[in-house]
């Protein structure tokens, strides 16, 4: 095979050699399978495969009711399912026309931003690792392990929450929140501070990450990123602020945007997220207290939901980016068509271009700073 | 708001507008298959509309929906007697659709563009000229329903292996499958 690249990048000449990275790989996250061409070190083609957790998720949501469908989206992303479920549960609301008591609203922003700091702290941490940088995936994932035994403490449930119902909430928040959330601040903030030491300003980890796939703002947005690996790239986008759904709009937090859209940048808007989705349950959790006792958690919903003719999108900016379900409705009780649209999807089909010319080594720490949630994206 | 988004939309495409709706705040346009690209060129260029971010596409069968506007279920009267609907006016839908899900970074809008696709020509010219990030919809879209995207540049399957027979979000194929053996080719 003529070795185009090599010439015109003056690497050595020679053969392509086919390498087959996943899908079971520990490296892989999840059973994922890239075919890689490369000409020693360097990547010089990749190709992703996707479709080994395929279960047809939108084909089952055809033959279950709207209720029945809440657990399905649990299955979708194990790091955050609760984010999950609310844009489910958001875009039925839409479809119904159904208004969402605000004490529930509150609850939902208290645990999808819990979600958010588990889902990054699981990134931060499994980045580092494929990095050869250990200690912080402990620091980070005993945090996340607090958070989920609030959740499983809420809802009965670690990670499959099923959290929410069509119009509200099942439950309150229980009476100890307030003292639990006072423990975990402050060692969710210690956590961050000292991954923060360990990794940032580390010699070793800024050659692994700054420059590593750099993608520019074009680039992105040609590619369908949203998320944290959009606002990497520079682009000032999240739809808490550009289209508040819920309560969002009464809350005051930063929207952290990177230069140069590469790892190091991937890895430092997380940082700074999980530092703000704080603040937001701080609000929040300061409007809940408010509010009565007694005050509703569900809007008037039939048990049997059969919602009027008609097709809706909602999205909502999951913890990695713009999570949408298009619904559309015949009039039964079960969806017509249901479209998930998960934004690791759109992300990692630029997975080629972002390896291109990158030694393998990097395409390992471009996987792993993408989030790539293999049951969100093969659904 | 949306009535201003519908106006745009209508002065932008003009005649290229087959039928326009709005439901829950949603706007959606349906334009002919084959000038999609020419569409999407305009609402992404017009810098009123300024549609710039391809959101998602995918593929939605009508299969159901056909069958009931080709049959007309017939209706029980309060006294038994059988009273059928009237019968729908013109020819039915086309079978497919696929719905491209646009969005103005600049002005936070959204728009749902559709174009109906019949079962005797599966075909959408491809959009991946426009944004790559119709590269794996489209080629999930081929893969789920059999629909072909002219122009596209590696049109495989996505998430089904490549001898894998049928399109299993079509309406017709069961939910269990039907009973598929696995092929393996060694060679």
């Amino acid at each position: 095979m003529a070795n185009e690249y090599a010439v015109n990048t003056g690497h050595s000449t020679g053969d392509y050699v086919t390498i087959n990275i996943g899908p079971s790989h520990p490296a892989m996250h999840g059973t994922l399978r890239v075919i890689a061409q490369t000409d020693g070190e360097t990547v010089v083609k990749a190709d992703p495969e996707i479709g080994y957790l395929h279960r047809g998720v939108e084909k089952l949501g055809e033959h279950l009711t709207y209720h029945q469908f809440i657990p399905i989206t649990d299955r979708l992303n194990y790091c955050s399912a609760i984010a999950n479920n609310v844009s489910y549960e958001m875009a039925v609301e839409k479809l119904m026309g159904i208004e969402v008591p605000e004490k529930a609203q509150l609850i939902r922003v208290i645990m999808t931003e819990l979600a958010r700091i588990a889902d990054h702290q699981v990134l931060v941490g499994i980045l580092g690792v494929d990095l050869g940088a250990f200690t912080p995936f402990f620091y980070l994932i005993i945090q996340r392990e607090e958070i989920y035994e609030i959740f499983e403490w809420y809802n009965g449930a670690r990670l499959t929450n099923t959290f929410g119902r069509i119009g509200g909430v099942e439950a309150d928040l229980p009476d100890d929140f307030d003292a639990r959330w006072r423990e975990l601040k402050p060692n969710l903030l210690k956590a961050i501070d000292e991954t923060d030491k360990l990794l940032t300003h580390n010699r070793i980890w800024m050659d692994r990450t700054i420059g590593v796939t750099a993608f520019s703002p074009e680039d992105a947005l040609a590619w369908g990123f949203t998320g944290p690996c959009l606002r990497a790239c520079g682009v000032k986008r999240d739809l808490r602020k550009d289209e508040p759904y819920g309560l969002y709009d009464r809350f005051t937090f930063d929207v952290p945007v990177g230069k140069n859209g590469d790892v190091f940048d991937r890895y430092m808007i997380r940082m700074r997220e999980m530092e703000e989705s704080i603040k937001i349950i701080d609000q929040a959790y300061a409007m809940y207290r408010e509010m009565a006792p007694d005050a509703p958690l569900m809007a008037k919903v039939p048990k049997t939901i059969k919602p009027p003719v008609g097709e809706v999108y909602h999205a909502i900016e999951s913890p990695n980016g713009e999570l949408g379900f298009f619904i559309k409705s015949d009039g039964s009780e079960k969806p017509y068509r249901i479209k998930i649209r998960p934004p690791c999807y759109m992300i990692y089909q630029a997975f080629p271009e972002l390896v291109k010319g990158e030694m393998i080594a990097d395409l390992i720490a471009c996987l792993s700073s993408l989030n790539i949630i293999a049951g969100e994206l093969d659904r | 708001m949306t009535m201003d988004l519908l106006k745009g939309v209508s002065n932008c495409l003009g005649p290229l507008v087959i039928a326009s709706s709005e439901f829950r705040g949603d706007v959606t346009v349906e334009v002919p298959k084959a000038r999609i690209t020419e569409v999407l060129v305009r609402l992404r260029d017009d810098p009123a509309l300024a549609f710039d971010f391809l959101v998602d596409l995918f593929g939605v069968d009508n299969l159901d929906l056909y069958k009931k506007a080709a049959k007309p279920e017939k209706k029980t009267g309060g006294e038994g007697d059988a009273a059928e609907e009237p019968k729908p006016e013109g020819p039915p839908p086309p079978r497919f659709e696929v719905n491209y899900l646009l969005l103005s970074l600049s002005t936070n809008r959204r728009l749902q563009v559709k174009v109906r696709v019949p079962e005797d020509d599966l075909s959408v010219p491809s959009v991946t000229g426009l944004w790559k990030a119709a590269t794996w919809p489209e080629r999930e879209t081929y893969d789920m329903f059999g629909i072909r995207f002219p122009g596209h540049p590696d049109l495989r399957r996505l998430l089904m292996w490549d001898e894998f027979p049928g399109h299993p979000l079509r309406k017709d194929y069961p939910l269990e499958g039907r009973g598929e053996v696995r092929i393996l080719r060694y060679e």
